[in-house]
């Protein structure tokens, strides 16, 4: 279900009620959040274990090359900055808290 | 025209039931609501109704099957009684906060324990916050009119949200009593088609029910939940006004006896009020100005109408058939005084424990509330802010 940035509790369908198939992928999760993955491209070798083993497909991948970090849905899981290897031990994936970064 | 029968309360719920013609009735047996499920499995085993009957092996699937099919689309219907609704509790709360328009036939009895099958209505008032509508039947009549006009309540699409009729064990479920049911055409000319909202068997609308809900939207839907509950009651009014043009039976959020000039009255609900109605008549018979207020629709509470109605009394007993045991009072005082508190210069409230585990209440103990409350009017002191009507002290 897409619901509106601004919808109140007068809004949304009652009791929760999901009343439209297939609309996870509309279901931002990034609310979830509390961490973020931050990129540091100088240490980026463009291995794409982060795109790999990301569980929500929020690294986003353009030619092959890493390209950003999709904020909607990345729940904040810290999976990408784990299995980053970075470039000569430093990671090109860090955990920031969301409202630092 | 109406026709006139003798039935138990039980009976003439059942009646209702089957005029109702349910889609879907789930139930388990328990004294003293057995009676009903057991007259509907008839009306089902003859062909008198439609109805998918599910026999099940406890409360718990009684209501988990009446959501269930509430869910799937079905106009669906229970019954129970004290520790059956004690044990349905879960479920109790799921088909509130899933907004289906379930209705229940509850016959008040004690809860254990220790063991009690009498009328107390502490299964009733324990499941006040449940998020279900609850209307009180002083009698068979009433419990009858109840059931007929609760999924008109239940289904309205801005109240959406399940009902408890109940009635008092043993005193109505099994007394038997002359009164006026409908012809069956006419209750379901009233009632209507159902037309479920979101019905999971739309399969040309596949739709989900009852998903995970987290810190992100649950709030907002508990805030509609809360908005329903305050929509319930124009709308039990409105199907109240409809009743009464079919029936000349007149309902409302309350029923006032001879209070507009009283200075003293008391609060009760249920089979009480009609002994209530015998005291408060003696009384006036000797000059006392005695006066009753019988509520109905306990939830949604009427908080302010009952204020209004009470605000020129000196001095309102509240009877109360359980006990809160949060060493205050009764849940029925705790609301109704909580009412009171912004009338200025209010009656003096006391309240009145009584007919705890089917214990007899008569119009004399009625008699002696009623002197108690005299004495407060003259005086304007409180003695007992909280009695045990009947007790052996």
């Amino acid at each position: 279900m897409s619901v509106p940035k601004d919808a109140g509790w007068k809004d949304v369908p009652k009791a929760g009620r999901i009343l439209e198939p297939g609309s996870a992928a509309k279901y931002e999760t990034g609310g979830w959040r509390t961490y973020r993955p931050v990129h540091i491209p100088e240490n980026c070798i463009n291995c794409l274990f982060c795109w790999i083993y990301c569980p929500d497909q929020a690294i986003l991948v353009e030619d092959g090359k890493f390209k950003g970090i999709d904020y909607a849905y990345c729940k904040g899981c810290g999976i990408c900055a784990t299995e980053c290897p970075g470039k000569r031990g430093n990671k090109a994936l860090k955990m920031v808290l969301d409202e630092e970064a | 025209m109406s026709i006139r029968v003798g039935k138990t309360g039980n009976e003439a719920v059942a009646e209702a039931m089957r005029q109702i013609n349910p889609d879907v009735v789930a139930a388990y047996p328990i004294t003293p609501q057995t009676e009903i499920v057991q007259i509907f499995s008839s009306f089902v085993a003859n062909g008198k109704v439609d109805t998918e009957f599910v026999t099940v092996e406890s409360e718990h699937s009684a209501m988990s099957a009446t959501v269930g099919a509430a869910s799937a689309g079905a106009r669906s219907m229970t019954a129970t009684s004290a520790n059956g609704l004690a044990f349905m509790w879960e479920i109790v709360y799921i088909a509130a906060g899933m907004r289906l328009p379930i209705v229940m036939p509850v016959v008040n009895r004690a809860l254990s324990g220790p063991l009690n099958i009498h009328c107390d209505h502490s299964d009733t008032m324990g499941a006040r916050d449940s998020g279900w509508i609850q209307l009180f039947s002083e009698n068979a009549q009433e419990a009858y009119d109840n059931a007929v006009q609760a999924p008109r309540i239940a289904e309205n699409p801005d109240v959406k949200l399940p009902v408890m009729v109940t009635m008092d064990g043993f005193i109505i479920s099994h007394a038997m009593e002359v009164m006026e049911i409908l012809e069956d055409e006419k209750v379901r000319e009233f009632i209507g088609k159902y037309v479920p909202e979101n019905p999971l068997l739309d399969v040309d609308n596949p739709v989900t029910l009852g998903p995970v809900d987290l810190q992100d939207w649950n709030f907002e839907h508990k805030r509609q939940q809360a908005e329903a509950m305050r929509n319930a009651k124009p709308v039990i009014l409105d199907v109240a006004s409809e009743y009464a043009k079919l029936t000349g039976r007149k309902y409302g959020l309350f029923e006032e006896y001879k209070l507009d000039d009283a200075d003293i009255a008391i609060v009760v609900l249920g089979s009480t009020a009609g002994t209530a109605k015998v005291a408060v008549d003696q009384l006036r018979a000797k000059g006392v100005r005695a006066g009753m207020l019988k509520i109905r629709v306990f939830r949604p509470f009427p908080a302010e109408e009952i204020a209004d109605a009470l605000k020129h009394v000196k001095a309102v007993a509240v009877m109360d058939r359980s006990d809160s045991f949060n060493a205050v009072g009764g849940p029925v005082f705790v609301d109704v005084r909580s009412a009171l508190y912004d009338v200025d210069n209010g009656p003096k409230i006391v309240n009145y424990i009584y007919g705890i585990g089917g214990r007899d209440v008569t119009p004399d103990h009625v008699k002696t509330a009623y002197a108690d409350l005299a004495k407060i009017a003259e005086t304007g002191q409180v003695e007992n802010p909280l009695t045990y009507l009947g007790i052996r002290e």
